[in-house]
């Protein structure tokens, strides 16, 4: 049913009375598989969200504890066979605990720092640099060795390559032009992974599209979305649609996979609001992971060839928000010379989870641990995964046990495979 | 009783950390995959039997009941500690302890999923045949508990037809083998614990049979117009001397709710779905499947489908085996009855159930164990509506009447606990249900298992509950901590 609540802080009941209670997404939840406790399941958890929402319970500290522990990595909403949308009812669960009275200190401080930091970008580039200063300066490696807080900090984002700068037209194909995209360009990827940007374009152009980046652009408000704060997560959804509807592109193109699923779902988030309602249903059916848009093109098989073992990390938020899995797959089958390995349950969560991997860290870390046990019994070389915040805590993962090895970004295989880029 | 004493004194016990009393974290542990719902005083989870022991022991001392929880998966509330008391979750008690492949052989812990056996043994060519359709969640503690049944036990049996020994803690809080890898001689102490419900003992150790993987299997998806077609399909093909290793049946409602979830490919305007797997050495399945194919035609199947690649196989499972949760995309609420009656009467009573659902205005949606003629009619219903339970309820009451009748049963797999606890004086006597009681008071003289299960009492569990929620909202949530 859908939910025309202006502002939706509040799950809908029908949405909470979805879930029949059967238990058959418990086995797919990290924190339960990790713990045993059903106060930290899908199941238990809509259970505390239901009875939070009609009152029969109180956002205690143990209550808002069981929401902090919860990744919102949505393994639970794909394995469930009754469609329960838990994703959307965690957002509203706390989106209602954040415009409260009890809402805890530590929620709002991070509400602050995603909207005026993560959401402006010029406080995000200051940050950015300050960060890359301390990565540089060896102050990182320093930190890291400090007990008590190293492990913390080694969950800290890397912004070590060049970063990405440019906006405009970024890119047109050698001949004739298939199709006109938008690149969304994010808060973290261009500072992090400027190259998996620079990637992305080149692949792009490869496969006969002009790819622009249009300068107005905002961040996708997808953090915002997961910490509770839906109204400048709304805001930041209207301005995109502006934007990039303003451009009259084919497709706008995502290659992080938590921004993607958040602005898949912008049609959700204005639901409520009549005058962008329509408008962001027309966006939200342009919107296109990178791998999903290059296996639809179909993108042309590369010539060159990439020596090395991968394993594939499914994002999440591809696998489970967008249900995306055999795509990223595909692209990296239609490489020479490369093999993919699978590692056990590689769509479990890694432990990242946007700010999880630094307001959890121990449910993080042990998450990590586990998932690079799975990843070294492949005996791969490489892990490519589809979103940045996966590939900065599999980067510290490898620190952390000292693996040797590299994380990429799907279509940075791809790139290396096509030949004289 | 003093709460907080044997709080601290479980604490000690177990561990701070696996002792849960806040009446959030408690509120999560009042329901299992029922309606039904009861409100434990504490939570524990130990990590080995000799804390299970302890648990025992000092519950014992404070005089309050402990019910066993595995998953919270089961169909008859059984893990859902009607009388308040422990809840003895056990999740940590998640091992595999030993696989002997030569000798078929595999000893585990209690919380081990079901199917992580299969997953476990599988590079030896071995399974463990039971499959409930929660396969991917339930526990063989809770498998053991309930007896529980799945697609393929039709044709290789119910849990207790693969548990060789148990290892228990008593209700004095004693540690106890019984049953062993190989036979043992004296009375089937095992056989009387499978299917006890948790009332009897503490599991905390399973020795479990295993098979090996079968050379060939087929699966065959025979679509009827007619869910009385179907259902003489089903109960022709076993008169027929045909024994399939899973003979499972699906009626339109259901397919409606299973088909967006998967796309198995489920018709959706056929009436009802036989989905059919025979095994064995090659030769052996493919004449079978000729047999069954032979009786639905008969009976006017509109389409056989045979042939199936491995993904629409397990496709076509996963819709079956995910179909009572994709019945929450249909209602907000539904009731899962569970009866058996003779495959021969399956027909007349499936006509029965349509009959009495529309009467009482209710829809309804059939998936089961055609060939077991184990039903599942899942009445569909809002929780929300006032008085509705009630009539769900008498309407669930009327369709085990139906089964009785027809010389049939109130459970085939999903147990006796709390819910059907009214009906057994229907199918036993006065006699026997003093016989089963002695035999409880054989393991012990005190109701410290899981009371209010299998046998009838006075007192519901929803009662219980909420008078704890009452009390809760009386002096606020921290009453209990
Ligand atoms: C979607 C769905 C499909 C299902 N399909 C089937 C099916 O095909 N066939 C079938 O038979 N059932 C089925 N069930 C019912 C249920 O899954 C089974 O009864 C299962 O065995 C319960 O396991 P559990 O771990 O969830 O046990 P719980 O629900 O936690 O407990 C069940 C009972 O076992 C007792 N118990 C648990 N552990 C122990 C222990 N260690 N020692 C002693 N007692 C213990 C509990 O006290 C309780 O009485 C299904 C349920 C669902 C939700
Ligand atoms: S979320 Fe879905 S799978 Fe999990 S218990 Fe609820 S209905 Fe079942
Ligand atoms: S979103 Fe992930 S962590 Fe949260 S309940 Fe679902 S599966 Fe568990």
């Amino acid at each position: 049913m859908p939910d025309t609540s202006p502002i939706p802080i509040v799950p809908s009941s029908s949405d909470l009375a979805q879930c029949v209670r059967c238990g058959l997404c418990l086995q797919s939840c990290p924190t339960y598989v990790q713990t045993g406790l059903e106060t930290e399941s899908p199941r238990g958890r809509l259970y505390l969200m239901k009875a939070l929402a009609e009152g029969e319970i109180e956002p205690t500290a143990n209550v808002i504890g069981h929401m902090d522990q919860c990744l919102q990595c949505r393994n639970c909403e794909a394995v469930c066979p009754s469609g329960v949308p838990f994703g959307r009812i965690m957002e509203r669960t706390r989106a209602g605990i954040l415009e409260g009275n009890s809402s805890p200190f530590s929620w709002r401080l991070r509400s602050l720092f995603l909207r005026h930091v993560i959401a402006q970008p010029k406080a995000l580039s200051i940050f950015a640099a300050v960060f890359r200063l301390y990565g540089r300066t060896g102050l990182r490696t320093l930190v890291e060795r400090i007990p008590g807080i190293g492990e913390r900090a080694l969950l800290a984002p890397t912004m070590e390559g060049r970063p990405f700068t440019k906006s405009g037209l970024l890119a047109r194909p050698d001949g004739e032009v298939r199709q006109r995209v938008a690149l969304l360009t994010g808060c973290i990827m261009p500072h992090a992974f400027g190259r998996v940007h620079r990637a992305t374009v080149r692949v792009l152009a490869r496969n006969g599209c002009e790819v622009e980046a249009p300068p107005d652009q905002v961040c996708c408000g997808a953090l915002h979305a997961h910490n509770g704060d839906l109204n400048t997560a709304m805001d930041l959804a209207r301005r995109n649609i502006d934007v990039f509807l303003g451009a009259g592109v084919d497709a706008v193109i995502v290659n992080s996979a938590g921004c993607g699923a958040a602005m898949k779902e912008y049609d959700e988030l204005l639901a409520g609001d009549s005058e962008y309602r329509d408008a962001a249903k027309r966006f939200s059916t342009l919107v296109k992971d990178i791998s999903e848009f290059l296996v639809d093109l179909p993108f042309k098989v590369p010539s060159g060839q990439v020596q090395a073992t991968v394993t594939y990390q499914d994002s999440c938020h591809l696998a489970h928000a967008q249900r995306i899995t055999s795509a990223p797959r595909e692209i990296l089958r239609s490489i020479a010379s490369l093999t993919l390995v699978e590692m056990d349950r590689p769509d479990g969560c890694c432990g990242s989870a946007g700010v999880y991997s630094l307001t959890q860290p121990k449910m993080s870390i042990e998450l990590l641990d586990e998932k690079m046990r799975a990843v070294s019994d492949t005996k791969a070389s490489v892990i490519a995964t589809s979103n940045p915040g996966c590939m900065s805590q599999l980067e510290s993962g490898l620190r952390r046990h000292g693996a040797p090895g590299e994380v990429v970004h799907v279509v940075e295989l791809l790139d290396r495979a096509y030949p004289d880029r | 009783m003093a709460k907080t004493q044997i709080i601290s004194d479980l604490q000690s016990a177990i561990g701070k950390k696996w002792v849960l009393y806040a009446p959030e974290d408690l509120l999560v542990y009042e329901y299992d995959a029922t309606i039904e719902r009861g409100l434990p005083e504490a939570v524990v989870l130990p990590n080995s039997a000799e804390q299970v022991a302890a648990s025992v022991r000092i519950a014992r001392r404070h005089n309050v009941p402990v019910t066993a929880r595995g998953a919270g998966t089961g169909l008859s509330g059984g893990a859902i500690p009607c009388e308040g008391g422990v809840v003895l979750v056990t999740s940590r008690l998640n091992r595999i302890l030993e696989v002997d492949a030569e000798n078929r052989i595999a000893v585990v812990e209690p919380g081990v999923i079901n199917l992580d056996i299969s997953r476990a043994v599988d590079p030896h060519g071995l399974y463990y045949a039971p499959d409930p359709s929660s396969q991917k969640v339930c526990t063989i503690g809770g498998n053991v508990a309930e007896n529980s049944g799945g697609p393929h036990c039709l044709r290789y049996g119910m849990t207790t037809n693969h548990v060789l020994g148990l290892e228990i803690v008593t209700a004095e809080g004693e540690i106890v083998s019984l049953g062993g890898k190989t036979d043992t001689a004296g009375y089937d102490l095992t056989g009387i614990v499978v299917g006890s419900e948790g009332t009897l003992a503490i599991v905390t150790k399973v020795i479990v049979r295993l098979l090996h993987k079968p050379e060939s299997t087929i699966t065959i998806l025979a679509i009827f117009d007619e869910v009385d077609e179907a259902s003489q399909a089903a109960s022709a093909m076993i008169a027929g001397g045909v024994l399939p290793a899973a003979l499972e049946m699906m009626d339109k409602n259901t397919m409606e709710a299973v088909e967006p979830f998967i796309n198995a490919g489920y018709p959706p305007d056929a009436g009802a779905v036989l989905l059919i797997e025979v095994e064995g050495l090659e030769e052996d399945a493919r004449e079978q499947s000729e047999q069954v194919q032979a009786v639905c035609k008969e009976l006017s199947a509109r389409e056989i489908r045979i042939g199936l690649s491995p993904e629409d196989r397990e496709r076509l499972w996963a819709g079956r085996k995910g179909a009572l949760g994709a019945l929450g995309r249909l209602t907000p609420s539904y009731y899962i009855l569970d009866g058996v009656v003779p495959r021969t009467r399956l027909p007349e009573v499936l006509r029965g159930i349509y009959d009495a659902c529309d009467r009482h205005g209710f829809r309804v949606a059939n998936v089961f164990h055609a060939g077991d003629g184990n039903l599942h009619p899942n009445v569909m219903f809002d929780e929300r509506e006032p008085g509705v339970t009630e009539r769900v309820l008498k309407l669930g009451e009327e369709i085990m009447r139906l089964c009785v009748d027809a010389d049939g049963s109130i459970t085939g797999e999903h147990g006796v606990g709390s819910e059907k606890r009214s009906y057994m004086s229907w199918i036993f006597s006065e006699d026997d249900m003093t016989a089963m009681k002695r035999l409880k008071l054989a393991f012990s003289a005190t109701d410290g298992f899981n009371p209010g299960k299998v046998f009838p009492t006075s007192k519901g569990c929803g009662e219980v509950s909420s008078r704890m929620k009452a009390a809760i909202a009386k002096v606020g949530p921290d009453a209990y901590v």
